[in-house]
């Protein structure tokens, strides 16, 4: 189980390669990689994340730590980054192992949908119109809500 | 004891952290934030949707009803937007 929080920017390919490698007597990997996004009737030019690394690290720990137990993962890894991002760069990566697809599946999912909520990042976009705080997506509650 | 502000909440504030002392009848992180609240009205405008502040102690995500006795670090902060 891995959790990184970081400014640098990371590779998801290599990263999911590396990932791979460790397979042992797994059937399943899944890899989610989350990309900023910049709608082109509502462009961005940046996203900035703030971060709080030291409980980011405690609650992406306890996060993976559930799903693992949850889902009967063999291995779960969280990459996020911070800092300052062009469209198009990776913002965050879920990978999970497991014997069968489905806990691979659910597993991923019930990491996104909780560290959307629960892990200390807050977004900045900036674009033609100036720069703003992101707010909360009620949606994404929703979507955690229905892990419970 | 140290207060930790971030995103929005640090923008209006102005501050991303300072030293407080509390007296200690400020039990919980709810105490904290009213005591905050009562000598700097910027403090108090900024802070006044409580449901829109979240808490932690000592890098420990908690309720509004935790206690802080003891705790080194406290950090308010507006909903997470991650992922």
């Amino acid at each position: 189980m891995e959790v990184r929080v970081s400014p640098e920017p990371f590779d998801p390919g290599a990263e999911t390669n590396a990932f791979l490698a460790a397979i042992k007597g797994a059937g399943a990997a899944v890899t989610f990689t989350g990309v900023v996004r910049s709608k082109p009737d509502d462009p961005i030019t940046a996203l900035t994340l703030e971060c709080y690394p030291e409980l980011a690290i405690n609650q992406l720990a306890a996060i993976v730590e559930q799903a693992s137990t949850r889902f009967g993962l063999l291995a779960a890894t969280v990459i996020h980054r911070y800092g300052t991002l062009g469209p198009g760069e990776p913002i965050v990566q879920v990978m999970t192992l497991s014997p069968h697809r489905e806990a691979a599946f659910k597993g991923a999912e019930f990491l996104m949908d909780y560290l959307k909520t629960d892990a200390p990042f807050w977004k900045r976009e900036t674009g033609p119109a100036g720069t703003h705080w992101v707010e909360a997506n009620a949606e994404d509650d929703v979507a955690k809500a229905r892990w419970e | 004891m140290r207060i930790l502000y971030f995103a929005w909440l640090r923008e209006r504030l102005n501050r991303g952290e300072e030293e407080v002392s509390p007296p200690s009848e400020v039990a919980t992180v709810a105490d904290l934030i009213d005591w905050l609240a009562a000598s700097d009205e910027a403090f108090a405008l900024a802070v006044e949707k409580r449901s829109l502040i979240k808490a932690a102690v000592d890098a420990k995500l908690v309720a509004h009803t935790a206690p802080i006795a003891g705790a080194k670090v406290v950090a308010l902060f507006p909903p997470m937007t991650g992922g």
